[in-house]
């Protein structure tokens, strides 16, 4: 295992937010754009995920239940309820990186990186997890780092790439 | 000579994406003007001639479409454009996206003024949010040059746009789901009746049309329906954008003319297969699509000619798979990704799936049980008919098919 997926409480300091609060005004406190507001509240939270008290803070400033923000946050997968890495590396599996070998970039990834996947890296810097398909199936096998899509890839592309987020 | 055409792709690379200046410099919003110029039974009239079925998957005739969205009573409709694009293979909606946002967004402004929509929805995949500033960006020069807003071009049609994300689930494609989302819900599909055009977003009659179909929207009201009937074949006329990747040379999107064969496809315009190698099998229209073994390749891309061999054209995207990898470990793969993709509301597509899984798990092992085949099958069918919504329906299109094609895989000669 890399690092040990600890509860972090009370993740909402004041300088989150304010930043939370900007993303909500920016939609217009409106709750059916709950899916794109913790999308973007996941981004700026440290370890890229929606904490109890962040998805309790959502629900009451957009006045829908908890259990609404909890139905979304756990359906789609995308977002995650528990803490990840600064950045999150999607390998995916489907079937055209299967048949061009993404087992290949997997071996190169856990080596470069030194975890599993479904794992995070010790530092926080990165964590790596399957994905479905994501629409590169023309540079086949791929990989995408937080928004950013690499394929064509070999071991020493790999290398280098990584080495930009770390 | 390329085989490849240019009519719904035509902009590709003729004008910077950022810019509506050098959109509108080539002929941008001529399309949107026309319509407006036109009665809505006129646009709709085109769309019929022109003889287009809807690009998402399910070929539902664009013309008929647009004409039952206009009859449903209400001042209030919503057009939502389902830039999804889930199935894997499929990656023909990115292109336009990157390479054409104006053409979608005019095309979106057609398609509302059609029906009678004051907005427009544009629901893009969480895995293309890098693309969502660029639309939004189109959006916004669009509304400050009068092509959205109120009264545009000076008439009293008004229309806006809203950008929304999906979050990684497949499922969200298929129109209730996707509207549950767009209401800030999980992706669950909706029960039928009623249906979204009648009571869809927010209870609003809803129109939901897919990337490509939108843009071509466009090319129909720009250049006249002749111009789409100038391609492809008698029965089956016009382009298509298709996106072919897997063990080929030129993976990437291509616009070819209806009636090219798949072999022409492959070899001629995708460059054939990497080494040489044979062929095992070909998917068409994503996971959700079927499969077709190597003796089918001389079958024209079209409707009728692929439906009468079992085949679809659904999403347009044509992966090839060489010998390396057996009918069963492509079947495994499929399987692998509807059963995390099952959004689980339904027992015959969530534990359907699950079963199935299981006892391809035991053929490609070989210890299959004798009854294996025959619940195989029997599952297979249930989820078809009894499915909730079209994924559990379509989840088995690849199994179907290949026990129609390879019996021999499953012992059954
Ligand atoms: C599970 C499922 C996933 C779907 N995914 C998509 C998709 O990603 N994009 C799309 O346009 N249509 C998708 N569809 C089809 C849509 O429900 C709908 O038929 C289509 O968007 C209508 O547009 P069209 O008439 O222009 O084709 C999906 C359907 C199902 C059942
Ligand atoms: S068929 Fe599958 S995806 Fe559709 S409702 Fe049932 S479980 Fe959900
Ligand atoms: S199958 Fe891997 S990106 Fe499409």
């Amino acid at each position: 295992m890399g690092s040990i997926a600890t509860p972090e409480f009370e993740v909402l300091n004041s300088e989150l937010t304010s930043k939370i609060d900007k993303i909500l005004s920016e939609n217009e406190y409106d709750a059916s754009k709950l899916v794109g507001i913790l999308l973007d509240i996941q981004d700026i939270v440290p370890k890229k995920y929606i904490p109890m008290d962040v998805a309790a803070y959502v629900a009451s400033e957009l006045n829908i239940p908890l259990t609404g923000v909890y139905d979304v946050i756990t359906f789609y997968s995308s977002l995650s309820d528990k803490p990840r890495a600064e950045n999150i590396i999607n390998l995916c599996k489907s079937i055209v990186c299967r048949t061009n070998n993404y087992m290949d970039l997997q071996k190169s990834l856990e080596k470069i990186l030194g975890i599993k996947v479904g794992e995070s890296t010790a530092d926080g810097k990165f964590a790596l997890q399957y994905s479905a398909c994501f629409g590169a199936c023309d540079v086949a096998p791929a990989i995408k780092i937080n928004q950013d899509v690499y394929g064509n890839l070999t071991e020493e592309k790999l290398e280098e790439i990584i080495k930009r987020y770390r | 000579m390329s085989k490849t055409v240019s009519l719904i792709t035509e902009n590709y690379n003729k004008y910077n994406p950022d810019s509506i200046d050098e959109y509108i410099n080539i002929g941008g919003f001529t399309g949107l003007k026309n319509a407006l110029n036109m009665s809505s039974d006129e646009v709709i009239n085109i769309a019929k001639a022109s003889k287009v079925m809807g690009r998402g998957g399910a070929a539902y005739p664009l013309g008929r479409k647009w004409e039952q969205a206009r009859s449903v009573p209400g001042d209030n409709k919503v057009v939502i454009c389902n830039a999804d694009e889930g199935e894997p293979c499929t990656f023909k909606d990115r292109s336009m996206l990157e390479n054409d946002p104006f053409r979608l967004i005019e095309g979106m402004a057609i398609a509302g003024y059609t029906v009678g929509a004051q907005n427009g929805y544009l629901y893009i995949r969480e895995e293309y949010r890098h693309l969502q500033p660029k639309m939004k960006n189109a959006i916004k020069q669009a509304k400050e040059k009068g092509y959205l807003g109120n009264n545009i071009l000076g008439t009293d049609f008004n229309y806006d746009i809203h950008v929304y994300s999906g979050a990684g689930a497949y499922v969200c494609g298929e129109g209730s789901a996707l509207i549950e989302s767009i209401e800030g819900k999980s992706g669950r599909p909706r029960i039928k009746p009623p249906f979204i055009k009648q009571c869809g977003l927010n209870q609003l009659p809803t129109c939901v049309n897919n990337v490509e179909t939108l843009a071509i929207g466009t090319a129909l009201l720009t250049h006249g329906a002749e111009k789409y009937l100038s391609y492809g074949t008698a029965e089956c006329p016009g382009t298509k954008v298709i996106s072919i990747a897997g063990n080929v040379n030129k993976p990437g999107v291509y616009e070819i003319p209806f009636g090219l064969t798949l072999r022409e496809i492959i070899y001629d315009i995708a460059g054939g297969v990497p080494g040489n190698k044979k062929i095992t099998l070909f998917q068409l229209g994503g996971a959700s699509g079927k499969i077709g073994p190597p003796s089918l390749l001389d079958t024209p891309y079209a409707y009728d000619d692929l439906h009468k061999v079992g085949l679809v054209i659904g999403s347009g995207a044509i992966l090839v798979i060489d010998e390396n990898m057996s009918v069963l470990e492509f079947l495994k793969s499929i399987q692998e990704f509807f059963c995390h993709e099952s959004c689980g509301k339904c027992t015959p597509c969530r534990e359907g799936n699950k079963q199935i899984a299981h006892i391809l798990d035991r053929l490609l092992a070989g210890t299959q049980k004798d009854t294996d085949i025959s619940t195989l099958i029997r599952l297979a069918k249930l989820m078809s008919q009894a499915s909730f919504c079209g994924l559990g329906e379509t989840a088995q299109s690849a199994l179907l098919n290949a026990i129609r094609y390879f019996p021999e895989e499953f012992g059954l000669q």
